[in-house]
Protein backbone atom coordinates (compact mmCIF):
# COMPACT_ATOMS: atom_id res chain seq x y z
CA UNK A 1 0.00 0.00 0.00
CA UNK A 2 0.89 3.95 -0.53
CA UNK A 3 2.78 5.35 1.88
CA UNK A 4 2.45 8.68 2.42
CA UNK A 5 5.69 10.97 2.39
CA UNK A 6 3.92 14.38 2.74
CA UNK A 7 2.47 12.90 5.59
CA UNK A 8 3.55 15.93 8.23
CA UNK A 9 1.90 18.03 5.63
CA UNK A 10 -1.69 16.49 5.71
CA UNK A 11 -3.13 18.39 3.12
CA UNK A 12 -2.00 21.37 2.92
CA UNK A 13 0.35 23.10 0.49
CA UNK A 14 4.21 21.96 1.26
CA UNK A 15 3.54 18.29 -0.51
CA UNK A 16 6.11 17.97 -3.08
CA UNK A 17 4.26 15.67 -5.63
CA UNK A 18 0.59 14.20 -5.86
CA UNK A 19 1.96 10.63 -6.56
CA UNK A 20 5.26 9.44 -6.73
CA UNK A 21 6.41 6.11 -8.89
CA UNK A 22 9.69 4.92 -8.28
CA UNK A 23 11.63 2.41 -10.31
CA UNK A 24 7.79 0.43 -10.67
CA UNK A 25 7.59 -3.12 -11.76
CA UNK A 26 4.61 -5.23 -12.56
CA UNK A 27 4.62 -8.75 -13.72
CA UNK A 28 1.78 -11.63 -13.39
CA UNK A 29 1.28 -15.26 -13.75
CA UNK A 30 0.13 -15.88 -17.44
CA UNK A 31 -0.35 -19.07 -19.32
CA UNK A 32 3.39 -18.84 -21.13
CA UNK A 33 5.18 -18.20 -17.41
CA UNK A 34 5.80 -14.65 -15.90
CA UNK A 35 4.64 -11.76 -17.97
CA UNK A 36 6.25 -8.24 -17.40
CA UNK A 37 3.50 -5.99 -17.35
CA UNK A 38 4.79 -2.90 -16.40
CA UNK A 39 8.75 -2.51 -16.51
CA UNK A 40 10.58 -0.19 -14.44
CA UNK A 41 7.97 3.21 -14.74
CA UNK A 42 9.38 6.12 -12.93
CA UNK A 43 6.89 9.20 -12.65
CA UNK A 44 5.99 12.21 -10.88
CA UNK A 45 2.72 13.97 -10.55
CA UNK A 46 3.18 17.31 -9.11
CA UNK A 47 0.16 18.99 -6.60
CA UNK A 48 -1.98 20.49 -9.30
CA UNK A 49 -0.85 18.93 -12.48
CA UNK A 50 -2.53 17.46 -15.07
CA UNK A 51 -0.94 14.64 -16.57
CA UNK A 52 -2.28 12.16 -19.06
CA UNK A 53 -0.76 8.41 -19.62
CA UNK A 54 -0.96 7.65 -23.36
CA UNK A 55 -0.29 4.08 -24.73
CA UNK A 56 -1.62 1.43 -27.15
CA UNK A 57 -3.54 -2.12 -25.66
CA UNK A 58 -1.10 -4.09 -23.77
CA UNK A 59 0.92 -0.93 -22.26
CA UNK A 60 -0.40 -1.78 -18.73
CA UNK A 61 -1.81 1.17 -18.34
CA UNK A 62 -4.93 0.70 -15.98
CA UNK A 63 -2.71 -1.87 -14.30
CA UNK A 64 -0.40 1.24 -13.54
CA UNK A 65 -3.60 3.32 -12.66
CA UNK A 66 -4.53 0.49 -10.12
CA UNK A 67 -1.69 0.30 -8.54
CA UNK A 68 -1.81 4.12 -7.74
CA UNK A 69 -5.11 3.48 -6.70
CA UNK A 70 -3.49 0.79 -3.87
CA UNK A 71 -5.93 -1.76 -5.33
CA UNK A 72 -2.95 -3.78 -6.31
CA UNK A 73 0.70 -3.99 -5.29
CA UNK A 74 3.70 -3.54 -7.64
CA UNK A 75 6.21 -6.78 -8.12
CA UNK A 76 8.74 -4.07 -7.49
CA UNK A 77 9.23 -0.61 -6.68
CA UNK A 78 6.98 1.90 -4.59
CA UNK A 79 4.30 3.88 -4.86
CA UNK A 80 3.15 7.22 -2.69
CA UNK A 81 0.56 9.50 -2.74
CA UNK A 82 -0.70 12.16 -0.89
CA UNK A 83 -3.67 10.61 0.79
CA UNK A 84 -5.62 7.89 -0.79
CA UNK A 85 -6.56 8.55 -4.29
CA UNK A 86 -10.17 9.03 -5.96
CA UNK A 87 -10.55 7.20 -8.84
CA UNK A 88 -12.90 7.12 -12.03
CA UNK A 89 -13.65 3.88 -14.34
CA UNK A 90 -14.16 3.58 -18.05
CA UNK A 91 -17.95 2.38 -16.65
CA UNK A 92 -19.31 4.84 -14.32
CA UNK A 93 -19.81 2.55 -11.29
CA UNK A 94 -22.51 3.94 -10.25
CA UNK A 95 -24.52 1.95 -7.14
CA UNK A 96 -27.95 1.54 -9.28
CA UNK A 97 -29.87 0.80 -6.09
CA UNK A 98 -28.61 4.91 -4.63
CA UNK A 99 -30.15 7.86 -6.68
CA UNK A 100 -27.24 10.12 -7.58
CA UNK A 101 -27.28 12.13 -4.88
CA UNK A 102 -27.29 9.41 -2.36
CA UNK A 103 -24.02 7.82 -4.33
CA UNK A 104 -22.50 11.19 -3.46
CA UNK A 105 -23.45 11.32 0.16
CA UNK A 106 -22.26 7.18 0.54
CA UNK A 107 -18.45 8.60 -0.77
CA UNK A 108 -19.15 11.33 1.77
CA UNK A 109 -20.29 9.29 4.71
CA UNK A 110 -17.43 6.71 4.07
CA UNK A 111 -15.17 9.37 4.36
CA UNK A 112 -16.86 10.08 7.71
CA UNK A 113 -18.93 13.60 7.18
CA UNK A 114 -21.58 14.08 9.32
CA UNK A 115 -24.77 13.56 8.81
CA UNK A 116 -26.55 16.96 8.47
CA UNK A 117 -23.55 17.81 6.16
CA UNK A 118 -23.72 15.28 3.43
CA UNK A 119 -26.89 16.48 1.82
CA UNK A 120 -25.86 20.19 1.41
CA UNK A 121 -22.40 19.23 0.60
CA UNK A 122 -24.02 16.72 -2.14
CA UNK A 123 -26.22 19.32 -3.45
CA UNK A 124 -22.87 21.60 -4.22
CA UNK A 125 -20.89 18.94 -5.90
CA UNK A 126 -23.90 18.24 -8.48
CA UNK A 127 -23.70 22.11 -8.98
CA UNK A 128 -20.48 21.36 -9.28
CA UNK A 129 -20.71 19.37 -11.91
CA UNK A 130 -23.87 21.07 -13.60
CA UNK A 131 -26.65 18.42 -12.67
CA UNK A 132 -28.42 20.58 -9.71
CA UNK A 133 -31.45 19.43 -8.93
CA UNK A 134 -30.64 15.40 -10.14
CA UNK A 135 -30.41 14.43 -6.45
CA UNK A 136 -33.30 11.95 -5.92
CA UNK A 137 -32.29 10.61 -10.10
CA UNK A 138 -32.23 7.21 -10.74
CA UNK A 139 -28.87 6.20 -12.40
CA UNK A 140 -30.88 4.22 -14.97
CA UNK A 141 -32.98 7.46 -15.74
CA UNK A 142 -29.94 9.32 -16.35
CA UNK A 143 -28.14 9.65 -20.04
CA UNK A 144 -24.15 8.37 -20.52
CA UNK A 145 -22.62 11.66 -19.75
CA UNK A 146 -25.15 12.71 -16.90
CA UNK A 147 -23.69 9.35 -15.35
CA UNK A 148 -20.22 10.01 -15.62
CA UNK A 149 -20.47 13.36 -14.23
CA UNK A 150 -22.13 12.26 -11.40
CA UNK A 151 -19.52 9.49 -11.03
CA UNK A 152 -17.07 12.68 -11.05
CA UNK A 153 -18.99 14.28 -8.59
CA UNK A 154 -18.74 10.96 -5.73
CA UNK A 155 -14.69 10.92 -6.76
CA UNK A 156 -14.67 14.82 -6.01
CA UNK A 157 -16.54 14.15 -3.09
CA UNK A 158 -13.75 11.78 -1.58
CA UNK A 159 -11.41 15.40 -1.36
CA UNK A 160 -8.69 13.66 -2.58
CA UNK A 161 -5.80 15.44 -3.95
CA UNK A 162 -5.31 13.42 -6.72
CA UNK A 163 -8.05 11.94 -8.86
CA UNK A 164 -7.18 9.14 -11.22
CA UNK A 165 -9.11 8.45 -14.15
CA UNK A 166 -9.46 5.70 -16.23
CA UNK A 167 -10.39 5.91 -20.04
CA UNK A 168 -13.66 7.69 -18.34
CA UNK A 169 -15.10 8.99 -21.41
CA UNK A 170 -14.06 6.55 -23.82
CA UNK A 171 -17.94 4.53 -24.00
CA UNK A 172 -19.59 8.24 -24.84
CA UNK A 173 -20.11 10.17 -28.31
CA UNK A 174 -17.98 12.25 -29.61
CA UNK A 175 -20.35 15.91 -28.88
CA UNK A 176 -20.93 14.16 -25.26
CA UNK A 177 -17.55 13.69 -24.66
CA UNK A 178 -16.57 16.93 -25.87
CA UNK A 179 -18.42 18.40 -23.59
CA UNK A 180 -16.99 16.69 -20.73
CA UNK A 181 -13.40 17.41 -21.61
CA UNK A 182 -14.62 20.74 -20.97
CA UNK A 183 -15.98 20.31 -17.08
CA UNK A 184 -13.44 18.31 -16.62
CA UNK A 185 -10.74 21.76 -17.64
CA UNK A 186 -12.87 23.55 -15.32
CA UNK A 187 -13.48 21.65 -12.57
CA UNK A 188 -9.72 20.91 -12.49
CA UNK A 189 -8.51 24.41 -12.44
CA UNK A 190 -11.19 25.14 -10.28
CA UNK A 191 -10.55 22.38 -7.78
CA UNK A 192 -6.15 22.45 -8.16
CA UNK A 193 -6.36 19.17 -7.82
CA UNK A 194 -4.39 16.54 -9.59
CA UNK A 195 -4.85 14.18 -12.13
CA UNK A 196 -3.32 11.07 -13.90
CA UNK A 197 -5.68 10.58 -16.90
CA UNK A 198 -5.14 7.26 -18.93
CA UNK A 199 -6.73 7.00 -21.93
CA UNK A 200 -5.71 5.40 -25.84
CA UNK A 201 -6.74 8.79 -27.58
CA UNK A 202 -4.11 10.77 -28.26
CA UNK A 203 -6.56 13.99 -29.18
CA UNK A 204 -7.66 13.35 -25.78
CA UNK A 205 -4.23 13.32 -24.08
CA UNK A 206 -3.14 16.65 -25.81
CA UNK A 207 -6.60 19.04 -25.11
CA UNK A 208 -6.65 18.15 -21.59
CA UNK A 209 -2.82 17.46 -19.69
CA UNK A 210 0.02 19.48 -19.02
CA UNK A 211 2.15 17.04 -19.48
CA UNK A 212 1.80 13.45 -21.67
CA UNK A 213 3.39 10.53 -20.64
CA UNK A 214 3.87 7.89 -23.86
CA UNK A 215 3.98 4.34 -22.52
CA UNK A 216 5.24 1.47 -24.67
CA UNK A 217 3.23 -2.29 -24.60
CA UNK A 218 4.62 -5.29 -23.40
CA UNK A 219 6.52 -4.56 -21.26
CA UNK A 220 5.05 -0.92 -20.68
CA UNK A 221 7.83 1.53 -20.03
CA UNK A 222 7.98 4.89 -20.61
CA UNK A 223 8.78 5.42 -23.68
CA UNK A 224 7.95 9.30 -24.44
CA UNK A 225 7.08 12.52 -22.33
CA UNK A 226 5.60 15.91 -24.23
CA UNK A 227 5.27 18.66 -22.11
CA UNK A 228 1.59 20.88 -23.20
CA UNK A 229 1.85 24.49 -23.26
CA UNK A 230 -1.38 25.08 -25.60
CA UNK A 231 -2.99 27.77 -23.15
CA UNK A 232 -6.99 27.16 -22.27
CA UNK A 233 -9.65 26.82 -23.47
CA UNK A 234 -8.49 24.32 -25.92
CA UNK A 235 -10.60 23.06 -28.15
CA UNK A 236 -9.97 19.52 -29.80
CA UNK A 237 -10.29 21.07 -33.54
CA UNK A 238 -7.66 23.79 -32.58
CA UNK A 239 -4.42 23.70 -34.82
CA UNK A 240 -1.78 23.66 -31.85
CA UNK A 241 -3.83 20.72 -30.47
CA UNK A 242 -3.88 18.81 -34.22
CA UNK A 243 -0.09 19.87 -34.35
CA UNK A 244 0.93 18.01 -31.45
CA UNK A 245 -1.67 15.25 -32.08
CA UNK A 246 0.33 14.35 -35.03
CA UNK A 247 3.49 14.12 -33.81
CA UNK A 248 2.63 11.81 -30.78
CA UNK A 249 0.08 9.99 -33.36
CA UNK A 250 3.47 8.86 -35.32
CA UNK A 251 5.45 8.13 -32.03
CA UNK A 252 2.74 5.66 -30.89
CA UNK A 253 2.15 4.14 -34.29
CA UNK A 254 6.19 3.67 -34.29
CA UNK A 255 6.01 1.79 -31.19
CA UNK A 256 3.12 -0.43 -31.72
CA UNK A 257 4.80 -1.08 -35.48
CA UNK A 258 7.70 -2.63 -33.59
CA UNK A 259 5.71 -5.43 -32.10
CA UNK A 260 5.18 -6.61 -35.92
CA UNK A 261 8.62 -6.87 -36.63
CA UNK A 262 9.61 -10.21 -34.95
CA UNK B 1 -18.35 17.33 -34.50
CA UNK B 2 -20.43 19.41 -36.03
CA UNK B 3 -22.32 21.00 -33.55
CA UNK B 4 -19.31 22.51 -31.77
CA UNK B 5 -18.11 24.08 -34.74
CA UNK B 6 -20.64 26.69 -34.21
CA UNK B 7 -18.72 28.31 -31.74
CA UNK B 8 -16.61 30.56 -33.88
CA UNK B 9 -12.62 30.82 -32.11
CA UNK B 10 -12.42 33.99 -31.68
CA UNK B 11 -15.79 33.71 -29.38
CA UNK B 12 -14.08 32.02 -26.95
CA UNK B 13 -13.46 33.06 -23.23
CA UNK B 14 -15.90 34.21 -21.51
CA UNK B 15 -18.89 33.18 -24.20
CA UNK B 16 -17.61 29.79 -23.40
CA UNK B 17 -18.93 29.03 -20.07
CA UNK B 18 -22.34 30.12 -21.02
CA UNK B 19 -22.42 28.37 -24.14
CA UNK B 20 -20.94 25.22 -22.60
CA UNK B 21 -23.56 25.23 -19.69
CA UNK B 22 -26.28 25.80 -22.99
CA UNK B 23 -24.79 22.66 -24.54
CA UNK B 24 -24.76 20.24 -21.54
CA UNK B 25 -28.62 21.69 -20.75
CA UNK B 26 -29.39 20.54 -23.85
CA UNK B 27 -27.70 17.31 -24.06
CA UNK B 28 -29.37 16.17 -21.21
CA UNK B 29 -32.70 17.00 -22.08
CA UNK B 30 -32.40 15.44 -25.35
CA UNK B 31 -30.57 12.36 -24.05
CA UNK B 32 -33.32 11.85 -20.93
CA UNK B 33 -36.17 9.72 -21.60
CA UNK B 34 -39.48 10.68 -19.71
CA UNK B 35 -41.00 6.91 -18.68
CA UNK B 36 -44.84 7.27 -18.63
CA UNK B 37 -46.81 4.50 -16.36
CA UNK B 38 -48.68 2.43 -18.90
CA UNK B 39 -52.61 3.70 -18.99
CA UNK B 40 -54.95 1.25 -16.93
CA UNK B 41 -56.66 0.37 -19.80
CA UNK B 42 -53.64 -1.42 -21.42
CA UNK B 43 -52.79 -2.77 -18.21
CA UNK B 44 -56.35 -4.40 -18.09
CA UNK B 45 -56.08 -5.90 -21.42
CA UNK B 46 -52.05 -6.84 -21.38
CA UNK B 47 -52.22 -8.16 -18.07
CA UNK B 48 -55.50 -8.87 -16.55
CA UNK B 49 -57.32 -10.53 -18.97
CA UNK B 50 -55.33 -13.67 -20.58
CA UNK B 51 -55.41 -15.37 -16.95
CA UNK B 52 -59.10 -14.22 -16.23
CA UNK B 53 -59.42 -16.03 -19.94
CA UNK B 54 -57.81 -19.13 -19.11
CA UNK B 55 -59.59 -19.61 -16.27
CA UNK B 56 -62.71 -19.34 -17.41
CA UNK B 57 -61.49 -21.57 -20.71
CA UNK B 58 -60.49 -24.09 -17.96
CA UNK B 59 -63.77 -24.24 -16.17
CA UNK B 60 -65.76 -24.11 -19.02
CA UNK B 61 -63.82 -27.62 -19.89
CA UNK B 62 -64.61 -29.04 -16.64
CA UNK B 63 -68.04 -27.77 -16.79
CA UNK B 64 -68.37 -29.74 -20.79
CA UNK B 65 -66.64 -33.17 -18.94
CA UNK B 66 -69.33 -32.95 -16.45
CA UNK B 67 -72.63 -32.05 -18.58
CA UNK B 68 -71.66 -34.85 -21.44
CA UNK B 69 -71.02 -36.94 -18.93
CA UNK B 70 -67.93 -37.74 -20.68
CA UNK B 71 -66.79 -38.42 -16.96
CA UNK B 72 -69.56 -39.59 -15.45
CA UNK B 73 -69.34 -40.51 -11.54
CA UNK B 74 -69.14 -37.46 -9.29
CA UNK B 75 -66.89 -39.62 -6.77
CA UNK B 76 -64.16 -39.21 -9.83
CA UNK B 77 -64.63 -35.60 -11.22
CA UNK B 78 -67.67 -33.50 -9.06
CA UNK B 79 -69.05 -30.50 -11.06
CA UNK B 80 -67.69 -27.00 -10.65
CA UNK B 81 -71.00 -26.21 -9.10
CA UNK B 82 -70.90 -29.14 -6.77
CA UNK B 83 -67.40 -27.57 -5.75
CA UNK B 84 -69.06 -24.04 -5.25
CA UNK B 85 -71.53 -25.07 -2.97
CA UNK B 86 -68.71 -26.94 -0.38
CA UNK B 87 -66.62 -23.54 -0.71
CA UNK B 88 -69.89 -21.86 0.21
CA UNK B 89 -71.20 -23.42 2.79
CA UNK B 90 -67.99 -23.84 4.62
CA UNK B 91 -68.18 -19.83 4.35
CA UNK B 92 -71.40 -19.74 5.51
CA UNK B 93 -70.57 -22.36 8.69
CA UNK B 94 -67.79 -19.62 9.20
CA UNK B 95 -64.80 -22.33 8.35
CA UNK B 96 -63.36 -21.61 5.45
CA UNK B 97 -61.60 -18.64 7.10
CA UNK B 98 -60.35 -20.36 9.74
CA UNK B 99 -58.93 -23.48 7.36
CA UNK B 100 -56.89 -20.94 5.19
CA UNK B 101 -55.69 -18.36 8.53
CA UNK B 102 -54.24 -21.89 10.27
CA UNK B 103 -52.56 -22.92 7.00
CA UNK B 104 -51.47 -18.74 6.29
CA UNK B 105 -50.25 -17.69 9.96
CA UNK B 106 -48.55 -21.42 10.16
CA UNK B 107 -46.65 -21.21 6.99
CA UNK B 108 -45.76 -16.84 7.46
CA UNK B 109 -44.30 -17.79 10.58
CA UNK B 110 -42.61 -20.35 9.46
CA UNK B 111 -41.24 -18.56 6.71
CA UNK B 112 -40.34 -15.88 9.02
CA UNK B 113 -37.74 -18.01 10.67
CA UNK B 114 -36.22 -19.56 7.83
CA UNK B 115 -35.37 -15.61 7.12
CA UNK B 116 -33.97 -15.00 10.15
CA UNK B 117 -32.20 -18.14 9.81
CA UNK B 118 -31.26 -18.44 5.84
CA UNK B 119 -30.31 -15.09 5.67
CA UNK B 120 -26.87 -15.16 8.15
CA UNK B 121 -26.41 -18.71 6.68
CA UNK B 122 -26.11 -17.26 3.38
CA UNK B 123 -23.98 -14.37 4.05
CA UNK B 124 -21.53 -16.82 5.74
CA UNK B 125 -21.74 -19.45 2.82
CA UNK B 126 -21.34 -16.49 0.36
CA UNK B 127 -18.23 -14.74 2.55
CA UNK B 128 -16.30 -17.02 3.94
CA UNK B 129 -14.44 -19.31 1.79
CA UNK B 130 -14.01 -22.26 3.47
CA UNK B 131 -17.92 -22.71 4.75
CA UNK B 132 -18.34 -22.04 0.97
CA UNK B 133 -16.59 -25.17 0.30
CA UNK B 134 -17.79 -27.31 3.15
CA UNK B 135 -21.64 -26.61 3.00
CA UNK B 136 -22.29 -24.93 -0.29
CA UNK B 137 -22.53 -27.78 -2.54
CA UNK B 138 -24.68 -29.40 0.38
CA UNK B 139 -27.21 -26.32 0.69
CA UNK B 140 -27.93 -26.37 -3.00
CA UNK B 141 -28.29 -30.05 -3.22
CA UNK B 142 -31.28 -29.75 -0.52
CA UNK B 143 -33.03 -27.48 -2.83
CA UNK B 144 -33.45 -30.50 -4.98
CA UNK B 145 -34.34 -32.90 -1.88
CA UNK B 146 -38.13 -32.77 -1.91
CA UNK B 147 -39.47 -31.30 1.17
CA UNK B 148 -42.37 -34.27 1.67
CA UNK B 149 -38.85 -36.68 3.20
CA UNK B 150 -38.42 -34.43 6.05
CA UNK B 151 -41.93 -35.06 7.38
CA UNK B 152 -41.42 -38.64 8.59
CA UNK B 153 -37.98 -37.63 10.10
CA UNK B 154 -39.76 -34.55 12.03
CA UNK B 155 -42.39 -36.86 13.25
CA UNK B 156 -40.50 -38.79 14.79
CA UNK B 157 -37.79 -36.21 16.42
CA UNK B 158 -40.76 -33.94 17.67
CA UNK B 159 -44.16 -35.81 17.63
CA UNK B 160 -47.23 -34.50 15.77
CA UNK B 161 -47.88 -31.34 17.10
CA UNK B 162 -46.92 -27.48 15.28
CA UNK B 163 -43.28 -27.44 16.07
CA UNK B 164 -42.82 -30.77 13.35
CA UNK B 165 -44.57 -28.52 11.09
CA UNK B 166 -42.35 -25.62 11.59
CA UNK B 167 -39.40 -27.89 11.92
CA UNK B 168 -40.12 -28.77 8.15
CA UNK B 169 -41.17 -25.48 6.88
CA UNK B 170 -37.28 -24.73 8.05
CA UNK B 171 -36.12 -27.24 6.23
CA UNK B 172 -38.18 -26.85 3.13
CA UNK B 173 -37.55 -22.87 3.02
CA UNK B 174 -34.13 -22.07 4.67
CA UNK B 175 -32.06 -23.75 1.88
CA UNK B 176 -33.70 -21.40 -0.80
CA UNK B 177 -33.54 -18.22 1.12
CA UNK B 178 -29.32 -19.04 1.43
CA UNK B 179 -28.81 -19.98 -1.97
CA UNK B 180 -30.80 -16.62 -3.35
CA UNK B 181 -28.31 -14.55 -1.33
CA UNK B 182 -25.06 -16.78 -2.20
CA UNK B 183 -26.12 -16.64 -5.72
CA UNK B 184 -26.93 -12.99 -5.50
CA UNK B 185 -23.51 -12.23 -3.85
CA UNK B 186 -21.78 -14.01 -6.34
CA UNK B 187 -23.01 -11.80 -9.01
CA UNK B 188 -22.05 -8.77 -7.62
CA UNK B 189 -20.01 -7.10 -10.89
CA UNK B 190 -16.50 -6.85 -9.40
CA UNK B 191 -16.52 -2.97 -10.70
CA UNK B 192 -19.20 -1.69 -7.89
CA UNK B 193 -16.75 -3.84 -5.31
CA UNK B 194 -13.46 -2.10 -6.91
CA UNK B 195 -15.57 1.55 -6.88
CA UNK B 196 -16.50 0.73 -3.05
CA UNK B 197 -13.15 -0.23 -2.29
CA UNK B 198 -11.27 3.09 -4.07
CA UNK B 199 -14.40 4.84 -1.46
CA UNK B 200 -13.46 3.47 1.05
CA UNK B 201 -16.09 0.56 1.93
CA UNK B 202 -13.14 -1.98 3.16
CA UNK B 203 -14.53 -5.32 4.77
CA UNK B 204 -17.29 -4.86 7.17
CA UNK B 205 -18.44 -1.74 5.84
CA UNK B 206 -18.00 -3.33 2.34
CA UNK B 207 -20.46 -5.48 2.98
CA UNK B 208 -23.06 -3.28 4.26
CA UNK B 209 -22.64 -0.58 2.00
CA UNK B 210 -21.89 -2.73 -1.16
CA UNK B 211 -22.40 -6.34 -1.18
CA UNK B 212 -25.94 -6.77 0.56
CA UNK B 213 -27.39 -4.05 -1.49
CA UNK B 214 -26.24 -5.16 -5.08
CA UNK B 215 -27.21 -9.15 -3.87
CA UNK B 216 -30.98 -7.94 -3.12
CA UNK B 217 -32.16 -8.96 -6.60
CA UNK B 218 -30.60 -12.26 -6.58
CA UNK B 219 -31.69 -12.33 -2.20
CA UNK B 220 -35.74 -11.44 -3.09
CA UNK B 221 -35.64 -14.28 -5.96
CA UNK B 222 -34.09 -16.19 -3.20
CA UNK B 223 -37.08 -15.22 -0.77
CA UNK B 224 -40.41 -15.43 -3.38
CA UNK B 225 -38.69 -19.49 -4.03
CA UNK B 226 -38.33 -19.81 -0.19
CA UNK B 227 -41.93 -18.88 0.25
CA UNK B 228 -43.18 -21.31 -2.62
CA UNK B 229 -41.16 -24.26 -0.71
CA UNK B 230 -42.30 -23.06 2.78
CA UNK B 231 -46.30 -23.63 1.64
CA UNK B 232 -45.22 -27.07 -0.57
CA UNK B 233 -43.63 -27.90 2.61
CA UNK B 234 -46.04 -26.90 4.85
CA UNK B 235 -48.78 -29.10 2.82
CA UNK B 236 -46.71 -31.80 2.87
CA UNK B 237 -46.86 -31.83 6.94
CA UNK B 238 -50.26 -30.84 7.43
CA UNK B 239 -51.63 -34.19 4.96
CA UNK B 240 -48.87 -36.70 6.76
CA UNK B 241 -49.64 -35.33 10.01
CA UNK B 242 -53.54 -34.76 10.51
CA UNK B 243 -54.52 -34.79 14.08
CA UNK B 244 -57.30 -33.01 15.42
CA UNK B 245 -55.89 -31.10 17.76
CA UNK B 246 -53.96 -29.23 15.52
CA UNK B 247 -56.53 -27.71 14.05
CA UNK B 248 -57.80 -27.78 10.62
CA UNK B 249 -55.16 -26.53 7.38
CA UNK B 250 -56.01 -26.93 4.24
CA UNK B 251 -53.62 -30.32 3.91
CA UNK B 252 -55.99 -31.47 6.78
CA UNK B 253 -58.65 -30.41 4.82
CA UNK B 254 -57.59 -32.13 2.20
CA UNK B 255 -56.72 -35.60 3.96
CA UNK B 256 -60.17 -35.24 5.50
CA UNK B 257 -61.60 -34.99 1.80
CA UNK B 258 -59.82 -38.45 1.03
CA UNK B 259 -60.74 -40.02 4.17
CA UNK B 260 -64.34 -38.94 3.46
CA UNK B 261 -64.08 -40.15 -0.17
CA UNK B 262 -65.68 -36.18 -1.00
CA UNK B 263 -64.74 -35.35 -4.39
CA UNK B 264 -65.65 -31.61 -3.89
CA UNK B 265 -63.63 -31.42 -0.79
CA UNK B 266 -60.72 -32.36 -1.87
CA UNK B 267 -61.36 -30.31 -5.51
CA UNK B 268 -61.71 -27.71 -2.33
CA UNK B 269 -58.88 -28.02 -0.91
CA UNK B 270 -56.47 -28.47 -3.49
CA UNK B 271 -58.58 -24.80 -5.18
CA UNK B 272 -57.62 -23.42 -2.00
CA UNK B 273 -54.12 -24.62 -1.65
CA UNK B 274 -53.34 -23.16 -5.02
CA UNK B 275 -55.58 -19.62 -4.41
CA UNK B 276 -53.84 -19.01 -0.79
CA UNK B 277 -50.06 -19.73 -2.84
CA UNK B 278 -50.39 -17.77 -5.67
CA UNK B 279 -52.27 -14.81 -3.90
CA UNK B 280 -49.54 -14.26 -1.01
CA UNK B 281 -46.91 -14.29 -3.80
CA UNK B 282 -49.01 -11.71 -5.75
CA UNK B 283 -49.31 -9.77 -2.94
CA UNK B 284 -46.27 -9.69 -1.38
CA UNK B 285 -43.38 -11.48 -2.60
CA UNK B 286 -44.02 -10.00 -6.74
CA UNK B 287 -44.57 -6.63 -5.92
CA UNK B 288 -41.23 -6.65 -3.51
CA UNK B 289 -39.32 -8.16 -6.75
CA UNK B 290 -40.61 -5.51 -9.10
CA UNK B 291 -40.24 -2.69 -6.58
CA UNK B 292 -36.22 -4.02 -6.36
CA UNK B 293 -36.02 -4.16 -9.77
CA UNK B 294 -37.89 -1.17 -10.89
CA UNK B 295 -36.01 0.97 -8.80
CA UNK B 296 -32.55 -0.36 -10.20
CA UNK B 297 -33.67 -0.10 -14.03
CA UNK B 298 -33.84 -3.71 -14.19
CA UNK B 299 -37.23 -4.29 -15.59
CA UNK B 300 -37.74 -4.74 -18.99
CA UNK B 301 -41.27 -3.10 -19.83
CA UNK B 302 -42.89 -4.77 -22.87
Amino acid sequence: MATTLAKAADGTETATHAARIEHVSKSFAGPAGRQTVLDDITLDVAPGEFVTLLGASGCGKSTLLNLVAGLDEPSAGAISTDGRPALMFQEHALFPWLTAGKNIELALKLRGVPKAERRGRAEELLELVRLGGAHGKRVHELSGGMRQRVALARALAQESRLLLMDEPFAALDAITRDVLHDELTRIWRETRLSVLFVTHNVREAVRLAQRVVLLSSRPGRIAREWTVDIEHPRRIEDTAVAELSVEITEELRGEIRRHGQH
Amino acid sequence: MASTDTTAKDAKGGADAHDLAGLEAGLDALETRQQARRPWRQTFVQKVLPPVLAVALVLAVWQALVSFRIVDDPTKLPSPGAVWSVLRDAWLEGELLGYIWTSVSRGLLGFFFALLIGTPLGLLVARVRFVRAAIGPILSGLQSLPSVAWVPPAVIWLGLNNQMMYAVILLGAVPSIANGLVSGVSQVPPLFLRAGRTLGATGLKGTWHIVLPAALPGYVAGLKQGWAFSWRSLMAAEIIASFPDLGIGLGQLLENGRNASDMAMVFEAILLILTVGIAIDLLIFSPLERWVLRSRGLLVKD
